[in-house]
Parts: C-alpha cells; structure tokens; sequence
C-alpha cells in the first residue's frame, strides 16, 4: 500500500479491523496511516453502517459515497465475511491467527456468540491483543443499553456545563466526540502491543466511550475533580475574561475572532491598533469592523497576544498556515478521482507514515487477502465472504 | 500482571492541560513518568492561575479554577489546583532551574536516562533554553522527543502564541458547535483542541517508542495541535474539499435522524434522545401512549420527520417536561430508544453502572485529603492499571531522583538545593 519513503512508525504492525460506524474506524484508521497493515472486514452486501449515512459525496447515496466513511477508512485493505456464517468464521480466525491485533467495536457478547471471543482468539494467537469498543464498556447494568453519540456525550461528557444557563445544554460537532473516542482506544490498543514487547503478553483491551469522555480533559475531568473538592458543579456560563473591552470574542470585517486579554497586555493591545490606551474602549469595536480576521490576528500576534480567528471550516481548508505545512493530503479514488483529506495529526522526523490509499470498496481486497491466506484456505475465505 | 508500559521513562515538560494530560494516560498505563519543573518559574494555568492566590479571589472563579479543597488555597496552593491533580498522580516530581549550567545539565542527564519527552512549552522555548531536540538527541539517540505546539514547529505561524482556547477557535471547531439561532460568542468556552492534543501526544510517545525497536533509533515529532484536532472532524473537512459545502452548526441535532435535548421535571434536568429509524419512531409512539398528534401519516418516513423536527421537539418537551428525567428516560430505552440524563457532576459520582465497573477512584494526597477522581477511559483484561502515587507535590521526589536515578552526591544536592534548583516550594517573589 505504502510507496517507499512513507514507512510509518508501525511497519510491520498486522491488525484485523472488525469495527464499524465512527469510533472504531477512526482508531484504526490512526494505526493504518501510521503504517500498520490493515484489513478492515465487513459484512456481505450491505457493509459499515456508516457507508449509509451521509452527508454523501454530491448529496446522492450510494455505498461508496458516505464522506464520513471515505475519510474514516482511508490506508485499509477491505474484505467482506459473514462471521455468522462457519466459512467467515472460519476465515477470519485464520486472520486474528496472523495478526497482531483485532479491534472490534461490535455490541458486548457478539464477538462471543460469533465463535470469536477473546478466550478463542487467544488460544488461537496466544500473544493477540485485542481492544473491544463500546458504549458503556464489556461490563456493567448499561452494557446493553442502545445509544447515540449524544446520548454518550450527554451521559459522559460536559454537555450539562456547555451552553446558556437558560436553554438547554449544548452538544459539539458531529462525530468529533466519537472520533475522540476512538482515538483514546488507538492509545489503549498501543499501550498492549507495547506491553506485550515489553512483558510478552497479550490483553484484551475493553474501551467504554462513555469513559473517554468522562476522563477526557475537555473539562469534564477536571469538573469532576473541582466538584470532589468543593461540593459544587460545574454550571453553564458564556466565557468571559473579566475585561469589558475588548471581550473573549469579537466581531470584525469578515467574521469574529478571538483573544486573550489581560489587564497587563491592554497597553500591547492599544499599541497594535494604534491608538491610546484610553482609547481603547471607545476606538476598539471600530478598528475591528474595518479589518479582517486574519489581518486583526497577525497584528495582535506580533504584538504578543494569544489570538485566533474563529475559522469556518472553508478557512481551514484555506488557511496559510496549514498550506505551508502541506497538511492536507489528496488520494486518488478510482470512482471519483482526487479526495482531498484532512492530514495526519502529527509528524515523526524519520518514519511520518502516509495517507495515499482511499477507503476500500467494498469487498474490494477479498481476492488479494484470500490468497494470501494460501491455497488450502482460499475456498474457504471465497465462501465465507458471501 | 505489570502494568503494559512499566519500564518505560517519560520526561514530562508539560504545562497547562494538554502536556500534563498525555503524559498521565502514559503513567496510569505504567510508564515512569517524571515531571520536570522549577521553583522559579511559575506557567500561569498549569498549577493554578497563580502560585499564591489570595483566598479571596478565588472565592469569585469558577470551580473548575478556583476549586481548591473546601475553596481554601492552604499553605501550599500549587499542591492542591484541581486540573493539575488530575493529571498528576502516578507521576515523580522533581524540580530544576533550566536557565542556568547546572539545570542544562540535569537535564541532558535525565534524557540520558529516558526513552521519551514530552513538552507543549511555548515554540522554541527548550532550544533558547540550549536543551533542544539536537542536544538532548546526542546524549540519547533513542530518546522519543514529542513537540506539541499550537500551529506547529514550522511554517508561518509557528511562532503564534495561543491557549486551547484560540486553538479550537482556529480549527474551526466554534463554529460548528454553538446554538444555530444564536452566535459563536454564545455558548461555553471548551478545550478540545487540548484534550484531543493530549491522546496525540501519548500515541506518538507509544508510536515512536514502537518504531525505536525497528530503528534503533528516537526522532522528533512534532505535533500541532491544530492539525492534530482537524483529523477529529476530517469527515467535515472532506465535505468542504469534495462538495464545496461549508457546514456550520447543527446544535444537538444529527445530519438526518431526529435528535435533541430536552427539559424534564425538576431545576435544570434534561435528557437526549435519537429516533434513528423507524422501529425507534414505534417504540417512541408506544412510550408517549400513542398520541393523537403520533399518527399522523406525515410522519411515517425519516425524512418527514426530519423535516418536522422543530414541531416533534416541542411535542417531545412537551411530554418530558411532565416527567422525572428518570423515569421518562427508563420509558424510552424500555422501548429500546436510545436515550440518556445529561448527568452533572454529582449525578456522574452516583451512577451506578461507573460504580458497578470501579470507574473512580479514591486517592489521598498529604496537601490536599482524601477525594474521589476520573479513573482510566479503558481497561484490561490482564494488566492491573492502579493508582501507585497521589497526584505529585512540587519537588516531592527530588531526592530519589537527584540522587537515586542521577547518582548526585550529597554535598551536590546540597548545592544545588541552594542555588535554587531543588526545592518543594516556588521561590517567595513568586505571586
């Protein structure tokens, strides 16, 4: 899959992807563009939940046209097996056989009720890690509770603390929370390939999304640390930094932008804009809606002021910043020509790893993986993938 | 069974949420994580706002910045900061003036000893410093060395200064999670650009330290935050490239289910809820007795639904604004919807499925008692992941570390106790 020169840091990882939806996909995804070789299984037919959700490339749907799955798959090897069939089974306990990892985020007890559970995989493959992703985890009274991303959120995350005290609380991007999610699971699963290194041991890893949300930093760690302390809850409130002029958040030519302010830094500000300190007040909302956003950062930042333009995702994809850096990375997908990704989150120096290779289609690798397995197991994998 | 990263050292540079935060996920996992600090220098938001806040101001701040035990500051307030504390148990803690030789020193001794570093210090700020990449990779090839900066090591605004804050902003993540019908500056301040920087962090520790085996070699990676938070919502970014479409905000609503949030009987208790399909839209009408307005053959199709979702969500309050959050909650999921409370904070140290899984856990430290904290986001079948140290005082280890890892004599240590590098508390003209 992988040109020379892009080997990333996990050449050599095998890892067999059960997973579907958001978080699972994008926890392997982090293992694929770094370098682990990834074969991604799905069931006959109709695929990942997720190739049928939209938005959808051109707004039409269609199986290979779910942005959010062309993005989540990208740098994986796609086949398709019945795991409730004895053929799929069969064949893709032949694969967690050669692979290092299985990751899976199926609903608790149907990797089991497959034939595929942990007890099986490690007999199978006695150093095998595998990381199981959940709603609420493997164990526990909500185990088998149906849920949504907001529902987690809700249940885990700050949403009670986000928003106006008046309405109701708020909730974040789509899928941004899942993702978050499945990358926690990506520094689980790590953690177990490198203990079984260290120590020789294989784990199986149990991920509940509800917890990487409760343990996520994203305040609500430390809401609940504030609130052991204290007695009191974290309450919805708008930010502000205490400094009337110039506020947290302003509007300005093309947009808003945002700053830290301090009383120290005022003088830094007044002279950024030109004007006198006890100007500031009056001249500020006027200087403001007579520049641009960036135009208001770059000056406020030479000044040394912590500020940012709040950037609509057009500016992202736009921004000088990330051009320069080359972040954005295009793959070639044979159906609907170039695809222009978001890049990798961060840059190893000697083994950055890549993302070239678009989301498979679906049952694409099935004969190229099936023959890997050998001739006596072909017929088998052949069968097991209708 | 050990822990999965014991035997693994990770010198932690980290200030404010991100560095601290992903190198715990590296301690709770069993790596011997040392904090590197200093007695002279104090970085605002990483163990308080301030070193020595007046009782009286922090009374005004909110908990999570003024929630110090009993809203008392104590005698040693950098021990006792909430956000610092939860990301710093399981951690050592020594302290050293890198401004000076002997700091320099210490620190390129203790990279000899390591196999990673993290730091999120302000771009540049270890090179000025002189214990850059270069000179810390020549004492130690193998060392793992994780940059984490706002924009990155290189490019136009690699020297821009900014707080989660104007990252998240940058990223495009404000304008995708405010109230549609209001705008951005209208919602509550968020760090996720930080939270998202501390996973990027301990995964490229453990990605760099998986290569070394291969290599032989450490590298330097640097990590931007941004870009590392613009993968989180790469399904958006591709909508923006592929369909020229610019998403804004959805508030709680989804792409094309049904979906919101919605007021229960009692002060300020809410729940959410998802009618996915069609077998949902059934279990709802049965959960809500099937009422007159439910039959309605408009609404038999997703997409009908969804184009009367302003009219469903006052239909929906309407109905849970007559009920207790819980039972109104246990009557959707009985009809198998997927539904949940919007816990609090008190409500998450009472729910019985985190207690049934042992989610938190009680830690005492000797400057702040006895409190119960967020355990780990995952678990392991085999491995025992447990709270070995409380959340770490400032220099409480310099001695182990000084003298047991760096093999320092005594009369050093001493002199370095006196020129101000060892010490347990920040020096007086520090506010």
């Amino acid at each position: 899959v992988q040109p020379l020169g892009l080997a990333g840091p996990l050449e050599g990882l095998r890892v067999l992807d059960l997973t579907q939806h958001v978080a699972g996909p994008y926890c392997t995804k982090l293992l694929a563009i770094f370098g682990a070789q990834v074969i991604k299984v799905e069931r006959p037919e109709r695929g990942d939940v997720l190739r049928h959700e939209g938005p959808f490339l051109g707004d039409v749907a269609g199986e290979d046209r779910s942005l959010a799955f062309l993005d989540l798959n990208v740098q994986k090897r796609g086949i398709t097996l019945n795991l409730a069939s004895p053929a799929g089974r069969a064949a893709a306990l032949e694969l967690a056989r050669r692979a290092d990892v299985v990751v899976e985020s199926f609903r608790p007890g149907t990797l089991d009720r497959f034939g595929l559970g942990w007890d099986v995989l490690r007999a199978a493959n006695p150093g095998i890690v595998l990381t199981s992703i959940s709603n609420f985890g493997q164990t526990g009274p909500y185990r088998d509770l149906p849920a949504t991303e907001i529902v987690l959120y809700a249940m885990g995350h700050e949403m009670y603390g986000t928003g106006l005290p008046e309405t109701e609380p708020m909730s974040m991007a789509p899928r941004l929370n899942l993702c978050f999610a499945g990358k926690t699971a990506a520094v689980g699963t790590m953690a177990a390939v490198l203990g079984r290194r260290l120590h020789g041991e294989g784990d199986w890893v149990d991920v509940s999304i509800m917890e990487t949300f409760l343990s996520s930093i994203d305040r609500r760690a430390d809401s609940l640390v504030a609130y052991a302390y204290t007695g009191e809850k974290m309450e919805r409130s708008t930010f502000t930094s205490g400094i009337a002029v110039p506020p947290a958040y302003n509007r300005c030519a093309d947009g808003w932008f945002h700053l830290s302010v301090s009383q120290r830094a005022l003088p830094q500000i007044a002279s950024a804009i030109g004007v006198d300190e006890s100007e500031l007040a009056t001249r500020w909302g006027e200087w403001c809606m007579a520049h641009g956003k960036r135009e208001i950062v770059a000056r406020l930042q030479e000044a040394g002021v912590p500020a940012a333009p709040v950037n609509s995702v057009a500016d992202v994809v736009d921004d000088p910043q990330l051009h320069e850096r080359e972040f954005f990375r295009t793959v070639e997908h044979p159906e609907h020509g170039p695809l222009r990704h978001a890049g990798l989150p961060f840059r190893f120096a000697d083994t950055p790893g890549a993302i070239v290779s678009p989301a498979p289609r679906l049952g694409e690798h099935n004969e190229a993986v099936f023959r890997e397995l050998g001739s006596t197991l072909l017929d088998l994998a052949r069968a097991g993938a209708a | 069974m050990t822990p999965p990263l014991e035997g693994i050292r990770v010198l932690d540079l980290g200030v404010v949420l991100a560095g601290p935060y992903g190198t715990l996920l590296l301690a709770d996992l069993g790596a011997e994580v040392i904090r590197v600090e200093s007695t002279q220098h104090f970085v605002p938001m990483t163990r308080g706002a301030m070193a020595r806040p007046p009782k009286e101001l922090i009374e005004s701040w909110p908990p999570i910045s003024g929630g110090y035990p009993d809203r008392d500051p104590g005698e040693r307030p950098w021990n006792r900061f909430p956000w610092f504390n939860q990301t710093a148990r399981n951690k050592l803690g020594v302290t050293v003036d890198l401004r000076n030789e002997d700091g320099r020193t210490t620190l390129i001794r203790l990279a000899a000893e390591a196999d990673a570093l993290v730091t999120n210090q302000s771009p540049g700020a270890l090179d000025r410093l002189g214990v850059g990449y270069e000179v810390l990779a020549e004492a130690n090839p193998r060392l793992v060395y994780v940059d984490g900066t706002s924009f990155g090591a290189t490019g136009p605004f690699r020297s821009y200064r900014a707080l989660g804050l104007q990252m998240e902003a940058f990223a495009g993540h404000d304008l995708l999670r405010h109230y549609p019908d209001r705008d951005v500056d209208s919602n509550t301040w968020a760090v996720t650009a930080d939270a998202a920087g501390a996973l990027g962090i301990a995964l490229a520790v453990q990605l760099g330290i998986f290569a070394r085996e291969r290599t032989g070699r450490g590298q330097y990676v640097d990590l931007s935050m941004v870009e590392n938070f613009v993968g989180l919502i790469g399904p958006i970014v591709l909508d923006r490239t592929a369909n020229g479409r610019t998403q804004g905000a959805l508030g709680n609503r989804d792409y094309a289910a049904v979906q919101g949030c919605y007021p229960c009987a009692g002060d300020d208790r809410w729940l959410v809820l998802t009618i996915r399909d069609d077998a949902d839209w059934a279990g709802l009408r049965r959960a809500l007795g099937d009422p007159e307005w439910a039959r309605d053959e408009r609404l038999t199709t997703a997409a009908a639904r969804y184009a009367a979702h302003d009219e469903l969500d006052a239909r929906l309050a309407e109905w849970t604004r007559g009920l207790e959050r819980e039972r109104a909650v246990e009557r959707l999921r009985s009809e198998g919807i997927p539904a949940g409370p919007v816990l609090d904070d008190a409500d998450a140290y009472a729910d019985p499925h985190l207690a049934a899984r042992g989610y938190f856990v009680e830690i005492e430290q000797a400057d702040t008692g006895t409190h119960r904290y967020p355990g780990w986001p995952y678990r392991f079948k085999r491995a025992e992941l447990a709270v070995r140290l409380p959340p770490v005082r400032l220099g409480e280890h310099n001695e182990a570390v000084y003298k047991g890892l760096l093999g320092v004599a005594d009369a050093e240590y001493e002199r370095l106790r006196a020129d101000g590098h060892i010490g347990t508390e920040y020096a007086p003209h520090i506010l």
